[in-house]
């Protein structure tokens, strides 16, 4: 076992009360004194600070953005060619067997492009770019001066707008280079919390001020990865690893959204991208299975694992659930899963199983909150 | 009150014990969302998984500290989980259980020795 890294706010966690777990080969927070439960509706009704340091930032550059956009889309279904300067997209990395071999942050600065990817799949992910890029005349760089910090929730806007009022006039999605704390930063108004909020990524050796200085506003607490998982979870938003990975396809994950019509079949720039085949039939033919939000009826949480049935007793297992637990927000348990696509419609009753019982369990929209992105 | 290494508090009640979770282990666990009890009037042997508890982190199983009858649950904690973490020593007891011979009590840590286990 290689030794856990520390993100340059470790020293601050601690200091904060942070219990430190390891997290995809870092030492992360996954609490702080408030506990779980009180951060993530802390996080929904004022604003919460996450450090997601952990996270790949990456920078591709090029001859020019164009030609950096196009080599992209050679490994990513979305339409990066057509992304704006200084907006941001989600988007993927495709295997050739239509699988998911990770997901990503996509932002046009002007450039270059700017990448954010998980912290599980960085290495990966550098291979990946190195392979595919490279040959076309895009050099991948990681970053690794650099902290990444999200600020989300309804205060969000006026927490950071205090350190620089420039972010007021960014909408969900955009990007822009704001001066926080005396340094340049990279901010996109985006997150993954359901929340309106920021993600700024900031030179290192600033992120502990500027921490300190968004922590020392009365709206703002540290968050940890606990919170940061149940907050994602009831905003209906995938964990790479969990509930999307290389044996999942984009329309299984029900992420077809973020394929656009110009990567379709009969767009302009149709295919292209690992396994295009196979999930553009899809989109024709449907998949067998679908990504479904699941609302247990009782009180007892459906965890990873469990799996779905379609009668109360007897036959064969029909789904699982990938993520869940209880809701802070919803105040009650939440889940979601795969189950066969005849078992896929918002309603349908199902069954999961929970030390060995089979409690009632329905299939539902998410979100399971609603968003309150600042569109 | 005596101590099991499972984190349970034993408190003897008449002929009764009464069972429940430190607050060392309550807070170990974090904010508790469900509690499953057993049923009343079953006879359960020493280590059997009695209660299920649920936090936002984790399933985890109360064992039974000792061989009896659950002859009283605390059926109120099903809704109100939370309790829990708020009175783990007080209100939030899981149940009650009538044993045979109170005496195999005193296998079990008192306070002094908890406090040294938990460190």
């Amino acid at each position: 076992m290689d030794e856990l890294k520390r993100t340059p706010l470790h020293d601050l966690h601690v200091e904060l009360g942070a219990k430190m777990v390891p997290f995809a080969g870092y030492e992360m927070p996954v609490q702080y004194k408030l506990g779980v439960l009180k951060e993530h509706l802390h996080t929904r009704e004022k604003a919460g600070l996450f450090d997601v340091s952990h996270m790949g930032q990456v920078i591709l550059s090029g001859e020019s953005v164009e030609q950096i956009a196009q080599a992209l889309e050679s490994l990513v279904p979305v339409n990066i060619a057509g992304l704006a300067e200084n907006r941001q997209r989600y988007g993927f990395f495709t295997n050739d067997a239509g699988g998911i071999e990770d997901d990503l942050m996509i932002a046009n600065r002007g450039d270059h492009l700017f990448v954010v990817v998980n912290a599980a799949c960085k290495t990966q992910d550098m291979a990946l770019m190195r392979a595919g890029l490279e040959p076309k005349g895009v050099t991948p760089r990681l970053l690794g001066d650099r902290a990444l910090l999200a600020l989300q929730g309804p205060a969000a806007e006026d927490a950071l707008a205090a350190l620089n009022p420039a972010v007021r006039e960014m909408r969900f999605m955009d990007v822009a280079t704001v001066e926080l704390c005396g340094a340049e930063c990279w901010i996109s108004r985006s997150g993954y919390t359901g929340e309106d909020g920021f993600e700024i990524s900031v030179p290192e050796d600033k992120a502990v001020e500027l921490a300190r200085v968004l922590l020392a506003q009365e709206a703002v607490e540290p968050i940890g990865l606990g919170a940061r998982d149940s907050l994602r979870l009831e905003a209906g938003l995938c964990l790479y690893g969990h509930d999307i990975d290389a044996t999942t396809t984009p329309v299984e994950a029900a992420l077809t959204w973020a394929i656009q019509k110009i990567r379709r079949t009969g767009g302009a720039r149709e295919g292209g991208f690992p396994g295009a085949a196979k999930i553009l039939a899809e989109f024709d033919t449907g998949a067998s299975r679908a990504r479904v939000g699941l609302r247990p009826e009782g009180r007892a949480p459906m965890r990873e694992g469990v799996e779905i049935f379609a009668q109360e007793e007897g036959g064969a297992p029909i789904g699982r659930v990938t993520s869940g637990g209880f809701g802070p927000t919803t105040g009650t348990p939440i889940a979601m899963g795969y189950v066969d696509i005849d078992h896929a419609a918002p309603g349908t009753k199902l069954f999961g199983e929970v030390r060995g019982k089979r409690l009632a369990v329905e299939v539902a929209e998410m979100p399971f909150v609603t968003q309150t992105y600042k569109r | 009150m005596k101590f099991t290494e499972e984190h349970e508090w034993l408190r003897v009640e008449g002929d009764l014990v009464v069972v429940g979770i430190t607050t060392h282990a309550a807070e170990q666990l974090g904010d508790v969302v469900f509690v499953e009890l057993p049923e009343e009037g079953s006879t359960v042997s020493k280590d059997d998984e009695v209660v299920v508890i649920e936090s936002v982190k984790a399933a985890s199983d109360i064992l039974a500290p000792l061989d009896g009858e659950i002859v009283e649950v605390n059926s109120p904690l099903a809704d109100e989980p939370s309790k829990v973490n708020d009175d783990p020593e007080g209100e939030a007891w899981f149940f009650k259980m009538k044993i045979e011979d109170l005496s195999a009590l005193d296998d079990y840590m008192d306070e002094a020795a908890y406090k040294k286990f938990i460190g």
